[in-house]
């Protein structure tokens, strides 16, 4: 049966995509509902609410949020409203408050466009159906036995072998042919562990490769990155309880994830721009002629702020080399690549979302401690790497498996 | 004459149009024509491709999409207009399009196009027989059989 899911938004039939958005959430057995309201209902609603648009269709919207909660079949509410639409944006953000405020039900948003990436919309979707479907086995603290994590993804492939709640071998490698990489990363990892492939109970997968590289391993667990890196995070952070924030930060994208008691219930997904991924450092550490590891020590030695004309991969990456043939030092405008990264991320993602401490990082990125520095700056608080925060996603999906 | 009406989808305006012997020119109608159109697949679901095609020759590509595809909608309903009633202040079941700025940006390419337009505030209850009297006056004033 598929999971009903409320669709609250001012017009989506407007903007040309509303039977892709029926496609896709037919594909991964979600069935789009709007909340029945009657008219007169909606000056209530905004009372309730305690904001009132000037665009009827919002204030509409608004209605159907407030009549969801009368609906206990409605496991999770998909938000939307036009890129670039400052009453919507608001709106948006007024009715996640609200849902969050008064149930536990997953909340996404997304915003309108003419032409959607399928893909894009695919992530969300399926992400919110995990984290309705499996809540159960989101719930888990704890991870048992022996079991392996494989997090096939865009640039690296990770892979964990776990014990007891512990990690016992790890290893990481650049993705090229996904199936190969996942082979040589589980034969590092288990060596590492001093292991045989037979001692594993069982292997679960998440990230770009899952598909293939799961069916390659016989995977028994195949999950989506969202709700697996929520839960790999508050595995390393040992947060199990209360509201964070995670940021994960790759190769090749990026997320905000907003998580009570260790569940990912809001999201926002990165794709639009390659500048705000690790791709971007590579590059300026190659121009800096640092190994990417060096980077973020680098950019910690910086004393003068420096910042780039744009956050572009192409154009960025010209400004930085503009900036040292200007004379700028390499130190600055080390931290200057971080700062264009963070800054990236807060403006695309977390000033789109809200933050809720403590922050968590995590992802490849997070590694590059300039990058840390500057979230800290940005965002006013304290940001939290914990140890092995490249293998979020491996570790989240090695402890879900262990509960199969 | 060809008497466009905003909102663009009230019925009340529709009938008064052609009580006064004119032919409304509403939404409904560019609506009907996706419905009927048997190349577009999930009628009146969703504006084509062409609406928002259409819609940049009036509006900038920085809109909304769902500015765009209102706007998209509405455009033939313009350029076939002689002249317009503008009804403001409407409530939402009068007829409306859900976005403030669609609503705002569509009056104001009426007002460019330099058509016999009237504009009258909604007055409900007692004083709405006000209204009508001052539209069917407008539509009255009208060349007939144009």
């Amino acid at each position: 049966m598929a999971t009903r899911v409320a669709q609250l938004s001012c017009g989506t039939e407007y903007s040309g995509m509303q039977w892709i958005l029926n496609d896709i959430a037919d594909q991964v057995g979600i069935e789009l509902v709007y909340p029945e309201m009657e008219l007169s209902q909606v000056e209530s609603a905004c009372d309730e609410i305690g904001f009132r648009a000037e665009s009827p269709g919002l204030n509409m919207m608004m209605a159907r949020a407030v009549s969801m909660l009368k609906d206990p079949s409605i496991k999770g509410a998909l938000l939307l409203t036009c890129f670039r639409c400052a009453e919507g944006t608001v709106v948006k953000d007024v009715i996640r408050r609200f849902l969050h405020e008064r149930t536990d039900i997953p909340v996404i948003a997304y915003s309108n466009v003419e032409k959607p990436k399928e893909i894009e919309l695919y992530a969300r979707l399926e992400a919110l159906k995990t984290l309705i479907t499996r809540k159960a086995l989101l719930m888990r603290e704890r991870q048992e036995g022996t079991t392996l994590g494989v997090d096939s993804g865009s640039s690296t492939t990770k892979v964990v072998v776990m014990k007891e709640n512990d990690i016992v071998g790890e290893a990481w490698l650049p993705t090229t042919d996904p199936i190969r990489s996942a082979d040589e990363a589980i034969e590092k990892a288990l060596a590492a562990a001093g292991m045989k492939e037979q001692e594993i109970e069982s292997i679960g997968v998440t990230g770009h490769g899952r598909e293939l590289v799961g069916e390659h391993v016989k995977a028994d667990l195949n999950l989506e990155e969202v709700s697996v890196v929520a839960k790999g995070a508050a595995l390393l952070t040992g947060r199990h309880k209360g509201e964070a924030s995670v940021i994960d930060i790759g190769g090749m994208n990026n997320k905000l994830i907003l998580m009570r008691d260790g569940i990912a219930n809001s999201f926002s997904l990165g794709g639009i721009c390659g500048g705000s991924s690790g791709r971007f450092l590579e590059v300026a550490a190659h121009r800096l002629d640092v190994g990417i590891s060096e980077l973020g020590q680098l950019a910690l030695k910086s004393h003068e702020r420096h910042e780039l004309q744009s956050y572009c991969m192409v154009f960025g990456i010209q400004s930085l080399v503009v900036s040292l043939a200007a004379g700028v030092k390499r130190e600055d405008v080390a931290a200057a690549a971080c700062r264009s990264v963070a800054e990236q991320v807060y403006e695309t993602q977390i000033q789109e979302m809200e933050m809720r401490p403590p922050v968590i990082f995590v992802g490849g990125v997070s590694l590059i401690e300039g990058v840390k520095k500057e979230f800290e700056q940005l965002l006013g608080t304290d940001v939290i790497v914990p140890q092995n925060s490249q293998y979020a996603g491996a570790v989240g999906i090695a402890t879900l498996v262990s509960g199969l | 004459m060809k008497v466009l009406v905003y909102p663009p989808n009230s019925l009340i305006l529709a009938d008064l149009v052609e009580r006064g012997g004119h032919e409304p020119v509403v939404l409904m109608r560019e609506i009907g024509k996706h419905v009927r159109d048997a190349e577009i697949d999930a009628p009146p679901l969703n504006v084509t491709e062409e609406d928002l095609k259409r819609a940049l020759r009036y509006v900038s590509v920085e809109e909304p999409a769902g500015v765009k595809g209102r706007i998209g909608l509405l455009a033939p309903l313009l350029e076939q207009a002689e002249a317009s009633i503008i009804l403001t202040d409407a409530p939402p079941t009068f007829g409306c399009m859900g976005c403030a700025v669609s609503d705002e940006f569509f009056k104001f390419l009426i007002r460019k196009r330099n058509i016999p337009t009237l504009e009258v505030r909604y007055e409900g209850g007692e004083r709405m027989k006000e209204t009508v009297d001052r539209i069917m006056a407008f539509l009255a004033g009208l060349p007939k059989g144009k």
